[in-house]
């Protein structure tokens, strides 16, 4: 047993797990922001006025809800950059800088995907604010720009709260799918280490996992605390 | 269409509104015909690219294997994840302490590990121990990682769903002299199941959804086989097109089906049965 925790112990030494989660991180964060703004953008063509844009943006949820991750990753990587020749990232000698642009590849693939799922947690914020506000809104003698921006908005998106953490709880754990795109990260250690060791197999599983738990915990409980502490009681 | 935000449109707005229908249905056929004039301009929508799709060798040879690999793929864990859910949902409803942490610790372990992890996990444990298995461990890794992970969600769905009925369920149980567990049994689970249907179709689609994880740890399903589609016809684009074109067709279906189910079920029992929100949806991948 000594021995197997020796051994596990120089196996995490030789192997950066930490920085192969980092690089998590940064694929959760980046596509976090741009999915947001891509999210905010669909949500507002999808409460919009015009049916042109509302049947736009029905349009891109419904197919990219229906995709899966991987496929529009190795889209990103195999299609827009294998066969349409996008580069996202090249260095100073004006070749491709491999590993960036496949970070900024994974980015733009888990950020269009995400971000259908940022606009129906959005949508859902609106849904739950009751019709009465608006009537009452515009009883008052506000227009619609003034009730949306005073009386709709701030409670809609405290409504919203709860599912977008459980999108960035989401996003956080497919960032392991850029995967596909040839991103170094958690998932891609963790081969590498049973493939290097497949008797500490157990063990590289469940330090990899607590790493996980850990990662997804905190995102859950300051999520849960905000929409109790923000949410707007009825 | 938000009622919420909008008043009965007056003259004035809707001229405005008709001139922001034009303005955006430009942008949205501009958008279009920019992809597809990039996509042409890339000789991506040649008839040579496209043609392979029409031979019978396409999809008896690749794409119908595939789709099989994935189906059955999602089907076996579907049905396992069921019981694994069902197990554990009860096991987090019951009278004593100790069950009750065991199986809350193991759900929100198997939420909380990315299912790739597991399926990578699985699929190593499959090809190193030897077993019925045999030479068949990426299906068992995908297997195994859905059910661990979907099954974790379905838990959770009959936890919430029993949690969700009103109250006077469990006391009109207690009231004609059930005991606890029996009222759990008998009253409100039946009823919680009913509720939870369209979540679990719901459920379907991320399973679907999370079975071309596996074309990661080497199982040769509906997207592998396009890739292969594509490397020996030389067109990865309209291969990928048209695996992810199959994707979506099966799963709106499902979507559609469960709003089916939901509006048909409300009548039969106490708790609300809509499909899942983006909340528990995309909790997958």
């Amino acid at each position: 047993m000594g021995g197997y925790l020796a051994d596990m112990a120089e196996l995490l030494g030789e192997f950066n797990i930490l920085g192969a989660f980092w690089v998590n991180v940064q694929l959760t964060f980046w596509s976090a922001v741009f999915a947001f703004i891509i999210g905010t953008v669909l949500a507002v063509m999808r409460v919009s006025p015009a049916p042109s844009l509302r049947w736009a943006g029905a349009m891109y949820v419904n197919i990219v809800r229906n995709t899966p991750l991987t496929l529009i990753i190795l889209g990103c990587s195999l299609g827009l950059w294998g066969q349409l020749g996008v580069i996202l990232a090249s260095n100073e000698a004006g070749r491709v800088d491999i590993t960036a642009n496949s970070f900024r590849l994974a980015v733009l693939g888990l950020s269009v995907y995400t971000a259908a799922f940022v606009c129906e947690s959005l949508r859902s914020g609106v849904n739950t604010v009751p019709a009465g506000q608006a009537e009452a809104a515009r009883a008052i003698g506000l227009g619609f720009g003034q009730s949306v921006r005073m009386i709709i908005l701030p409670q809609a998106i405290r409504g919203a709260i709860a599912p977008l953490g459980n999108t960035l709880i989401a996003l956080a754990k497919n960032t392991t799918v850029a995967q596909a795109a040839g991103v170094v990260q958690a998932a891609s250690v963790m081969l590498t280490m049973i493939e290097f060791r497949p008797d500490l197999m157990v063990a590289i599983f469940l330090v990899v996992a607590l790493g996980w738990v850990l990662i997804v915990l905190p995102i859950g409980l300051v999520t849960t605390f905000l929409s109790r502490r923000l949410g707007v009681a009825r | 269409m938000s009622t919420v935000l909008f008043d009965a449109p007056g003259p004035r707005t809707r001229r405005r509104i008709f001139a922001l229908n034009v303005v955006g249905a430009v942008i949205v056929l501009g958008v279009l015909a920019w992809v597809l004039w990039g996509l042409a301009g890339k000789g991506q929508l040649t008839a040579a690219k496209w043609n392979p799709f029409l031979t019978e060798s396409v999809w008896g040879d690749y794409l119908l294997v595939g789709l099989w690999n994935t189906l059955r793929a999602a089907a076996v864990s579907i049905v396992a994840a069921n019981v694994f859910g069902l197990l554990f949902g009860l096991g987090r409803l019951a009278q004593s302490r100790l069950v009750r942490g065991i199986c809350g610790t193991v759900v929100e372990f198997f939420r909380a590990v990315p299912v790739l992890i597991m399926m990578i996990f699985f699929w190593n444990v499959f090809s190193y121990v030897p077993g019925p298995w045999g030479g068949d461990a990426p299906f068992y890794g995908v297997v195994v990682g859905l059910t661990l992970y979907n099954g974790s969600v379905i838990a959770e769905l009959v936890r919430s769903g029993v949690h969700n009925l009103p109250r006077g369920q469990r006391e009109a149980g207690l009231a004609i002299g059930l005991t606890p567990a029996k009222s759990l049994r008998l009253v409100e689970v039946p009823q919680a199941l009913i509720a939870m249907m369209p979540s679990m179709i719901s459920q379907l689609v991320v399973i679907l959804k999370d079975t071309a994880l596996g074309y990661i740890i080497t199982y040769s399903e509906l997207l592998r086989s396009a890739r292969l589609v594509g490397s020996t016809f030389a067109n990865y684009i309209p291969a990928l097109i048209v695996a992810a074109v199959i994707f979506i067709v099966i799963n709106y279906t499902l979507t559609w089906v469960a709003e089916r189910v939901a509006r048909r079920l409300s009548s039969r029992t106490a708790g609300t049965t809509r499909p899942a929100g983006p909340a528990t949806a995309d909790a997958g991948e």
